[in-house]
């Protein structure tokens, strides 16, 4: 015997309790992996790179669109080395859960924009040339089985067609390199061409470079000046100004994450604390008993502590556990709505960093108890 | 037969609300080394005390506790600890055991204080069973043995030590008149057969019998001594 088994026979001393106790902890670690995925993902899916890079929206609303005519029109600015345009045009493929971004974009000046994107000759070639292509990304390509030459029909619930119809089809010219997970881009000059009216000439928002990163500044005063006095405004930023911009809008999701969290936590103490609180009060003629033999006061208040520590761990770990058992099917269900879906090793160490605390917490009462337990006293309410 | 127990002018005080209540006054005692003794007297007397203090579960307000040369009354903390691990085993009226623990590990426990391999205490502990008869017992819990039976895994955890000192608190107050005499025996043959040198507070004239000499307390104080069904007063 050992006090290690001493420790796990004092905690199935009632199986019932503690396997609730377990499963609580369990369940709220789950939930701390699943929230913490969730704000990575969104966090992720606005992580864009590029010091040279100038995102242009509508001044009003990042939902307003912007007149396709803005492309040549910054283009012509001395400082601005190439523009490309993009637009939302969401749908789904085959049945609703199975939605990803899709944007309309021109081909050439795309690749040229978004050279980390890489793509090679023949598929931006087929892309540039084919009307009716699109490019997906590898992992889209990949979850979906899709070769080159295949039909992709996509269902529409923004933009139907001039025939009437909401089912838009392309084929596949092939894959590009893309790490944020799932996208899938059409050649914009076909939808322009097949959109309903009031769709046409119309561009979500448009992505400049500029030949020379210290010249940013001065190309978007340039941009927003040169339609100051428009009906269509712009409001351009840096891409890292662009994201800080996005996450912020974004942030309520990691404060409700946060709350509920918070909400969470405080339960599990408090009914973690009550389990240790009681499990103490059952054990302290037995707590006394062992100070009797000669065990010193802070051996048996190290073995209450470990007994809170070692709870909270294996619940946590078990939470933690659950979580990457989870994550396979979790990323295919949610990638195409939040993006890229994993569970980080950091998040994981933060869970068992938070189980750590939340047993120091939950076992320090009773174990300052324990250490300060009288013998004389506790024999005698024996 | 040298002098195991001595106590000099032991005074014992209980703060109860604004009252100090004394519990034993100015009590001397002498126990040889390898004497069987118990302590009787009415509830309150203070012979739980005077078994506490002599344990070294508690301290004295004042006066002077040697036992196998150490001042009780001088040490705390961690070193009566160490001390009772080595030199005291303790017998209770409720046997307190740990009920999550078979037999064979109760009787363990005070070996994980000590330097001893797991295989050497895990032959202790059979050794100790052996010795009180159940050795067939070990994998049993508290809750699955007789009252009987759980008291001599208690002595068995109290002797696995191989201590100097049995200290028993009522070790027959719980049990049938035909389980005490069993356990009175058990001890007995402790303290004939091992030399152990034995302090039991008993309320029972039988139980005391056993013993070489009782004690008689009153009122905190030692009354009167008697030896071998002879009572004579102290002074």
């Amino acid at each position: 015997m050992s006090l290690s088994s001493l420790l796990w026979a004092n905690l199935l001393r009632k199986p019932t309790r503690t396997s609730l106790t377990f499963v609580s902890l369990a369940i709220a670690f789950l939930l701390f992996m699943l929230l913490q995925a969730i704000s990575d993902a969104f966090s992720g899916g606005v992580s864009l790179t590029g010091m040279d890079r100038i995102v242009i929206d509508s001044k009003y609303s990042m939902t307003d669109n912007l007149p396709l005519s803005y492309v040549q029109r910054i283009r012509g600015l001395d400082d601005v080395e190439q523009v490309t345009n993009l637009s939302w045009f969401g749908g789904y493929y085959q049945e609703p859960r199975n939605a990803f971004a899709t944007y309309p974009v021109d081909p050439e000046s795309y690749f040229d924009i978004f050279r980390e994107q890489g793509i090679s000759a023949d598929t931006l070639a087929r892309f540039r040339n084919v009307r009716v292509s699109a490019v997906a990304s590898e992992a889209l390509a990949t979850r979906y089985g899709w070769q080159p030459g295949d039909t992709i029909p996509i269902m529409q619930d923004i933009f139907p067609q001039e025939s009437g119809s909401w089912t838009w089809q392309f084929e596949l010219a092939g894959t590009f390199q893309y790490s944020g997970g799932e996208i899938l881009l059409i050649n914009y000059d076909y939808f322009n061409e097949a959109v309903v009216g009031w769709g046409k000439g119309q561009v979500g928002w448009l992505v400049a470079r500029v030949a020379d990163p210290a010249q940013v500044d001065a190309a978007i005063r340039a941009i927003d000046g040169m339609f100051e006095n428009s009906s269509d405004p712009t409001s351009s930023t840096t891409e890292d100004e662009y994201r800080r911009q996005f996450a912020s809008q974004l942030g309520d999701i990691g404060a409700i994450s946060g709350m509920i969290l918070m909400a969470v936590f405080f339960t599990i103490i408090l009914l973690t604390g009550n389990t240790a609180a009681q499990a103490f009060a059952e054990r302290v003629p037995e707590l006394a008993a062992m100070k009797t033999l000669g065990f010193p006061d802070g051996s048996v208040a190290a073995l209450v502590l470990a007994e809170a520590l070692a709870l909270c761990l294996s619940g946590g770990m078990a939470g933690v556990g659950v979580a990457w058992l989870l994550e396979p099917g979790l990323e295919v269900n949610l990638a195409g709505t939040i993006g890229s879906f994993e569970m980080s090793g950091w998040s994981a160490i933060q869970a068992l960093g938070l189980a750590t605390l939340l047993g120091l917490a939950v076992g320090a009462y009773p174990a300052v108890a324990a250490k300060r337990l009288a013998i004389v006293d506790a024999l005698r309410e024996r | 037969m040298r002098e195991l127990i001595r106590c000099t002018n032991v005074c014992k005080d209980y703060v109860r609300g604004a009252e100090r209540v004394g519990v034993l006054r100015n009590v001397d005692l002498s126990v040889q080394d390898g004497t069987f003794t118990a302590l009787m007297g009415p509830s309150g007397s203070g012979k739980t005390t005077l078994l506490n203090l002599i344990g070294g579960l508690d301290s004295p307000t004042s006066g002077e506790i040697e036992v196998d040369g150490l001042r009780l009354d001088s040490v705390g903390g961690r070193d009566l600890a160490r001390w009772r691990a080595r030199s005291v085993g303790f017998v209770f009226q409720f046997y307190n055991l740990l009920p999550v623990l078979n037999a064979q590990r109760n009787v363990e426990l005070p070996l994980l204080l000590t330097g001893l391999s797991r295989s050497e205490r895990r032959k202790n502990a059979g050794l100790a069973l052996e010795i009180v008869g159940l050795e067939d017992r070990g994998k049993h819990k508290p809750g699955e043995l007789s009252g009987g039976q759980q008291q001599r895994v208690a002595i068995a955890r109290a002797l696995v030590s191989d201590p100097c000192l049995l200290v028993c608190d009522e070790p027959t107050g719980d049990l049938d008149r035909a389980t005490a005499d069993e356990i009175l025996e058990l001890l007995g043959t402790l303290h004939r057969e091992l030399g152990k040198t034995i302090v039991m507070v008993t309320h029972d004239p039988r139980a005391a019998d056993r013993a070489e000499h009782t004690l008689h307390m009153d009122k905190g104080r030692l009354a009167s001594t008697e030896e071998s069904g002879t009572a004579e007063a102290v002074a």
